[in-house]
């Protein structure tokens, strides 16, 4: 490439302090970026890509350190300059784009007064062709009213438009270098095209470099020019993006490409009486109906999957069932016998049947009990288990999802990983001995190799303790490889339900058809056919 | 000069004690609680040094005080000297003996009122945000009306209508500390119950109880220990104010804030023993707040 380099890092090393001890991060990676060229970063959670992507603006986090590596960007060497020089760069001519924008905007300010913060503070341009240039800016990241959009607050906007908002705001001072750190993850697959459409042209457009951030494979195949895997801090491999997709050199990539493999073969068809059952349910809040006329079973030893955008009511579909709003319209029967609406009403033995894990583990499980009390608790309440009795059913638990009892169960959950946290909530909902598990996109918050693991486990625990399952998911991926039935959900109706198999084959409704090819494929010219077929369609 | 030697042998003093009651946690604690002790800072075995010795001496004031609590032994306003060590107050009472007891009752009275605060605050204000709907609004505007009453003037209220008794005393400081505690408990908790683990244990069918003490209230503790460190404080300056205006302790049961009052006369004759007690409660003041800092510090790091 006859290009510029715009920065380059050599030998970088990243330490973590953790206690009194510093253990490396990131160990020795070398890495050259072209003006104008998009550089993928993917690797499991913990690979170093975030902290490596900090690290090109001369940032490290708290507790971290850069001991030793240069770090160039044009002639700059950031991990010598001044900090009034880095700071100079930084949102200038490097920018950063964050996993969640929601969590990144200040909520107390209008998205035009951030957006413009950064040209004015750097004497870019003053207050009034900022606002100018951002509406010019919102327009090409195609958010809808790009006059108005800068004058809401970041709670009066979606997800996904906050995140073309955030990327608008990162092109503010037209930088050189942009650092787009999962920008989609959080985001479900309609939106996720929306927004990777939009980052992919105004990047292209204004020929900024960038580094772009993923554990998704199929995402980073669309963006990236050249791709660089990252394993526990050091560099597994490095090539051009087409060369990579079509033959990975290292075993360790070719696993990663292989992970998306694991299907479980579909259950036979559900027979006799359904675990539960929903019956021409409508609900909502307030005056607004979020389900509308919704029915669906779901038998033993079966998954039923339910899948949608975000504001589809999948959730609040789970939310009917587990009696947390109580429907307008309709009834749930669980084994044949009508359910008490809200489930202050329901018995204890009913409360049992029917148990949810949470797509947030951090938030699902309290932070100040041990695992004891946590998987602990439920077994004591409805099966009355005291002493040595309720001791050896918290072991047998932890060694069903797969953790060494004698090592975990008086360990705090911050004292585990995400994949594991994720296991306590599982126990903790078997504990119970349900019949019905309700998982609200319980692996939409781990990484692609901690998913399948997750899934594996789910599919054992199915098979053994013939558990029904209702799977809540926007990820197609997941679906594909755990469902026995699909229920595809739009605007709170359903608006295909079926096997697995059938659906994905034939899909009878457009919305589902949409759905299906706005799933990732891991092809370089995926996302440039699907734009080119949807704008024939408009 | 005589400033400056204090400063040293204060500061000599305050390493001394801080190293040798670390040394002395370490080797009692049980093995399962010594890292706590290990990573203590200094100022924190000063604080439970301090606290223990305090607490020995309310509980032995009997044995080790020299003479009886509201004995008169002679002239007023004796220097010090044997068998008064610390001089006699303006009644001829010992000052060494009425310290030592003084500690018992002060001590004794502002934690039981601080205790009994912080039980009734947190409990009803957890359940006040874990219910919401009337009963939080119920709760919360009595509560409302309550602390729109400037604080010493509804004990005072209180006390001239309920009679003084030490009890009295204690109920009636607890309800108007309450109402502080209430609110700080009731805003933190606010922000616990909307988590999923709270849903998960309603969805669970635990009662309300066990949702405060279980899963609630070990996520509220860090606010509620640095306000407890201050609380309890405030609370023997309530207990000096009352004692002043003649409605809180009465004599002649000794407690320090009415000591300071009774021998004021002293210090405009460069006499320090009235500072004494005053002094007892500032050291007791601070040892209690660096124990609590470094409670709250072990909260907080430990998330990470």
């Amino acid at each position: 490439m006859g290009r510029d380099i715009l920065l380059s890092i050599r030998g970088l090393r990243i330490d973590g302090r953790s206690g009194d001890a510093w253990h490396p991060i990131v160990k020795g990676v070398d890495l050259t970026l072209h003006r104008g060229e998009v550089l993928g970063l993917i690797g499991e959670s913990g690979a170093g890509k975030s902290t490596l992507g900090l690290a090109a603006m001369g940032f490290a986090r708290d507790g971290c350190r850069i001991s030793g590596g240069t770090i160039n960007f044009d002639g700059i060497d950031l991990c010598t300059a001044p900090e009034a020089i880095r700071r100079g760069l930084r949102g200038k001519r490097i920018a950063y784009v964050a996993q969640s924008a929601a969590a990144s905007f200040n909520p107390a300010h209008r998205l035009i007064d951030q957006y413009c913060e950064a040209p004015v503070v750097h004497g870019v341009m003053p207050r009034e062709k900022a606002e100018g240039d951002a509406v010019d800016l919102y327009r090409r990241m195609r958010l809808p009213n790009p006059e108005d959009i800068g004058f809401r607050y970041p709670h009066q906007v979606s997800g996904g438009q906050l995140q073309r908002a955030m990327t608008a705001m990162a092109m503010a001072c037209r930088p050189d270098l942009i650092i787009f750190d999962e920008p989609t993850t959080a985001l479900d697959v309609m939106t996720q095209i929306e927004v990777l459409a939009a980052i992919r042209d105004i990047v292209r457009q204004s020929g900024t470099a960038a580094i772009y951030i993923t554990h998704d494979l199929a995402v980073v195949a669309q963006m990236a020019d050249r791709i660089k895997v990252l394993l526990r801090g050091d560099e597994v491999e490095e090539a051009d993006t087409r060369s990579m997709l079509a033959a990975p050199r290292q075993a360790y990539t070719r696993s990663l490409w292989a992970v998306r493999s694991f299907a479980r073969p579909e259950q036979p068809p559900g027979r006799g009486t359904p675990v539960v059952s929903v019956r021409n349910v409508t609900a909502g809040y307030g005056a607004v109906d979020v389900l509308k006329n919704v029915s669906f079973d779901i038998h033993a030893r079966r998954t039923v999957a339910v899948v949608g955008e975000s504001g589809s009511g999948k959730s609040t579909a789970a939310r009917v069932i587990a009696g947390l709003l109580p429907p307008r319209k309709g009834q749930v029967l669980m084994g044949g016998k009508t359910l008490p609406p809200g489930f202050r009403a329901r018995s204890r033995d009913e409360l049992r049947q029917c148990q949810m894990i949470y797509q947030m583990a951090d938030t699902a499980l309290n932070p100040k009990l041990r695992l004891r009390e946590l998987i602990g608790r439920p077994a004591e309440m409805y099966l009355g288990l005291t002493g040595t009795a309720l001791e050896a059913r918290i072991r047998d638990l932890l060694a069903l999802i797969e953790l060494e009892p004698d090592t975990y169960i008086d360990r705090l959950p911050s004292e585990l990983s995400g994949g594991q946290k994720q296991r306590i909530g599982i126990a903790r909902a078997l504990a119970a001995e349900p019949q019905l598990i309700i998982c609200d996109e319980v692996t939409s918050a781990l990484d692609q190799i901690v998913q399948e693991d997750i899934l594996k486990l789910l599919d054992r625990l199915q098979g053994e303790l013939n558990l029904a399952y209702m799977f809540i998911t926007h990820d197609l991926a997941t679906v594909k490889s755990i469902a026995d039935e699909v229920v595809v959900m739009q605007q709170g109706a359903v608006v295909e339900h079926g096997p697995k198999a059938a659906l994905f084959a034939f899909p009878r409704q457009d919305y589902t058809r949409l759905l299906l090819s706005s799933v990732p494929e891991m092809d370089p010219d995926w996302l440039n056919r699907l734009l080119a077929a949807r704008g024939e369609d408009a | 000069m005589a400033v400056l030697v204090s400063l040293i042998v204060g500061l000599g003093l305050f390493f001394i004690i801080g190293f040798a009651a670390r040394a002395g946690l370490r080797a009692a604690a049980p093995a399962r609680h010594r890292p706590m002790f290990r990573d203590m800072p200094l100022t924190a075995s000063f604080g439970l040094a301090v606290i223990l010795v305090y607490v020995v001496v309310a509980i032995l004031a009997p044995v080790i005080a020299p003479f009886g609590e509201g004995e008169v032994l002679g002239d007023q306003y004796l220097p010090w000297a044997a068998p008064h060590y610390l001089g006699t107050d303006k009644l001829g009472r010992d000052m060494l003996t009425r310290l030592i007891f003084g500690a018992r009752n002060t001590v004794g009275i502002a934690f039981a009122t601080t205790a009994l605060a912080f039980v009734a605050g947190s409990v009803l204000g957890i359940w006040a945000a874990l219910a919401g709907g009337w009963l939080d609004q119920g709760l919360s505007r009595l509560v409302d009306a309550l602390m729109a009453i400037p604080a010493l003037i509804f004990s005072l209220l209180l006390l001239t209508i309920f009679g003084t008794s030490v009890l009295t005393l204690i109920l009636v400081i607890a309800a108007v500390d309450a109402t502080r505690v209430y609110r700080l408990a009731r805003s933190v908790a606010q922000g616990i119950v909307v988590m999923d683990y709270i849903e998960a244990a309603r969805l669970r069918g635990e009662g309300n109880w066990h949702l405060i003490r279980r899963e609630i209230l070990p996520n509220a503790m860090a606010p509620l220990v640095a306000e407890f460190g201050l609380r309890f404080c405030f609370v023997f300056l309530s207990i000096s104010a009352l004692s002043f205006l003649g409605l809180g302790i009465k004599p002649p049961t000794a407690d320090w804030g009415s000591m300071v009052r009774e021998n004021a006369t002293l210090i405009t004759f460069g006499d320090i023993t009235p500072l004494l007690p005053a002094g007892a409660i500032a050291l007791l003041t601070v040892a209690v707040n660096f124990v609590v800092d470094w409670q709250l510090q072990r909260a907080s790091g430990l998330k990470e």
